[in-house]
């Protein structure tokens, strides 16, 4: 079995964003940056599902982005993957999710993988669009937002998360391509052993150029940071005084303190 | 400029989100059409032609057998827009369609600034202005980003439209997750935890406020995740809506789906270190401060009130 999961390096969504030079995407200085945390569930599924077939399945990884995101990737390594795929693009947040999707689709498809998950989105950009464009360039079926997955010889039972606390249950038979949901799986913390390990695992480096054959379907005016529309107050200061003056505008604004 | 609609249908109910798209087609001042797989039984209130096929025999989700049908509406109908909801409906068959068409497509729009579509990034810290380069384009719609200045009226002109075709998933049937002991839209004050408490033992604080309060608690998406309290606690388009008198967001930053759950409360307080969180645009009241100790000391003075 060939399983590829395919994840992205975000920021720390708790940052303060700055718009960059060019303005129509975020200046990457003085970012944290960590794992899609929608891909984090991806990976974990993966490794599961490798562990469920033990020496007979194969687990790649893959990331699109500048060097830093050898991070994501290594991280995935010590989390179960069993190579990693760098494609390596400083400017891949120029580009769509049209393209950023041909350019997984051009490496996945000779190389028959059986089972493909994303995140259901990226953190940053949330187009919701690439897992679904990948398999459909793939020409496999894509279940989307799962919550929930089973594999049971060659065919897939999945949950899919609905609004309001429904879910919708869905059967598939591989191959197929899943978005992965938060909640779908409790991602495990890479071991000290396991980060050891995963340093020794293949590490790929493919440039984008080899992949990238498409244009943008859209194009970016611009970033902006919305105008803020807080006619709040805002209280800062001592605990003991914040507390008082909350108990004070409650006492006033609202009738639930009897 | 034309605009095709498609519309969204549950359990033989037909969701409220359809008339949101509605609201955005004004907005573009879009020619609107329909597309709807719902019923006979259930149909849109709009002036329009809609283009209805039979959930009972195309399922309420089939995304292949939708995608086949909407794409034989695209061809008839020539849109410049197929426009769906940003929901697991719409973000689902959205980029099936533009795949297939070689279309553009904006998701999860909020805004329309000169012939460009506003999009959030970064859990809504930043926007974006983004245009499509086909002519024609798809564009999934953030939902309550836009909505009908009055009630939904009108009547449609139905064209009933069906397949034959097949999908390769199938769908068993829905499940709802047990509400268990606790209802959260009863309550008069809701003390909700985000992924801000930290470590699960931090929940505590925030229950005992809510109870020195007379009220619930609740929980963010990411607490919920974590398996530090259960679902029915989760507030937010997942999870519950709810609409107390006091709304407490103890550490929740307000990404768009917990906002959608609870922005409907009559007074909001935010406690978060995070004076930019974007919970900040629709709190009343934003205090600046570390939850974990903050909590505790408004508890005592709530219990000694």
């Amino acid at each position: 079995m060939k399983i590829l999961a395919c994840i992205k390096q975000v920021p720390d969504m708790e940052s303060k964003f700055k718009v960059n030079a060019e303005g129509v995407w975020y200046s990457d200085a003085d970012l944290a940056w960590r794992m899609n945390e929608y891909d984090e569930y991806a990976v974990e599924q993966a490794v599961q599902l490798k562990e469920q077939h033990g020496d007979s399945a194969d687990l790649t990884v893959l990331s699109i982005g500048s060097e830093r995101v050898k991070e994501a990737l290594r991280k995935a390594l010590a989390a179960g993957a069993d190579r990693g795929v760098h494609v390596k693009d400083d400017g891949s947040h120029r580009k769509d999710p049209y393209e950023i999707a041909s350019i997984i689709a051009a490496f996945a498809k000779d190389k028959s993988f059986d089972l493909v998950f994303t995140g259901m989105q990226s953190q940053d950009r949330g187009s919701a669009q690439v897992g679904v464009l990948v398999a459909g360039m793939l020409g496999i079926p894509a279940v989307t937002t799962i919550v929930d997955f089973a594999f049971d010889q060659g065919t897939i039972t999945a949950k899919r998360e609905l609004e309001g606390g429904l879910k919708s249950v869905v059967k598939v038979k591989a191959p197929a391509l899943f978005t992965c949901q938060l909640g779908l799986n409790i991602p495990r913390y890479p071991t000290l052993p396991n980060i050891m390990k995963a340093k020794k695992k293949e590490l790929l480096t493919v440039e984008v150029a080899e992949l990238h054959k498409v244009e943008a379907a859209v194009s970016v005016e611009k970033m902006f940071v919305p105008e803020k529309q807080t006619g709040g107050v805002v209280l800062e200061g001592e605990l003991n005084d914040l507390a008082d003056k909350l108990v004070r505008i409650l006492k006033e604004k609202t009738t639930v303190l009897k | 400029m034309k605009a095709l609609l498609v519309g969204e249908y549950r359990e033989g109910r037909l969701l409220g989100s359809t008339y949101e798209l509605v609201a955005f087609a004004r907005k573009l001042g879009a020619e609107a059409a329909l597309f709807l797989v719902g019923s006979e039984a259930q149909i849109p209130l709009f002036n329009g032609k809609l283009y209805l096929a039979d959930a009972a025999q195309a399922g309420e989700y089939n995304p292949e057998v939708h995608q086949k049908l909407l794409l034989e509406v695209i061809a008839k109908e020539k849109p410049d827009a197929v426009v769906f909801s940003h929901s697991s409906y719409g973000w689902d068959l959205a980029p099936r369609v533009a795949s297939a068409l070689k279309l553009a497509q904006v998701s999860e729009v909020v805004g329309v600034e000169g012939g460009a579509f506003v999009v959030p990034s970064c859990n809504a810290k930043l926007r974006r202005s983004i245009r499509p380069k086909t002519a024609s384009c798809v564009l999934t719609v953030q939902a309550g980003a836009f909505s009908l200045a009055g009630e939904p009226a009108g009547t449609p002109v139905v064209e009933k439209v069906q397949t034959d075709a097949k999908g390769a998933l199938e769908f068993v049937g829905y499940e709802v997750t047990e509400k268990g002991g606790v209802d959260l839209t009863k309550a008069e004050v809701i003390v909700s935890a985000g992924r801000g408490i930290g470590k699960p033992e931090n929940l505590e604080l925030i229950a005992q406020l809510a109870k020195a309060m007379g009220g619930e608690f609740g929980a963010s998406r990411p607490v919920v995740d974590s398996g530090w309290t259960e679902h029915n606690r989760q507030v937010g388009s997942t999870g519950q809506s709810v609409a107390p008198k006091l709304y407490l967001a103890c550490g929740i930053s307000g990404s768009i789906q917990h906002l959608a759950g609870m922005k409907k409360s009559e007074f909001i307080v935010a406690i978060n270190t995070d004076k930019d969180a974007p919970i900040g645009e629709f709190a009343d009241v934003l205090v600046v401060a570390d939850l974990k100790q903050f909590v505790p000391v408004l508890t005592e003075k709530m219990k000694s009130l």
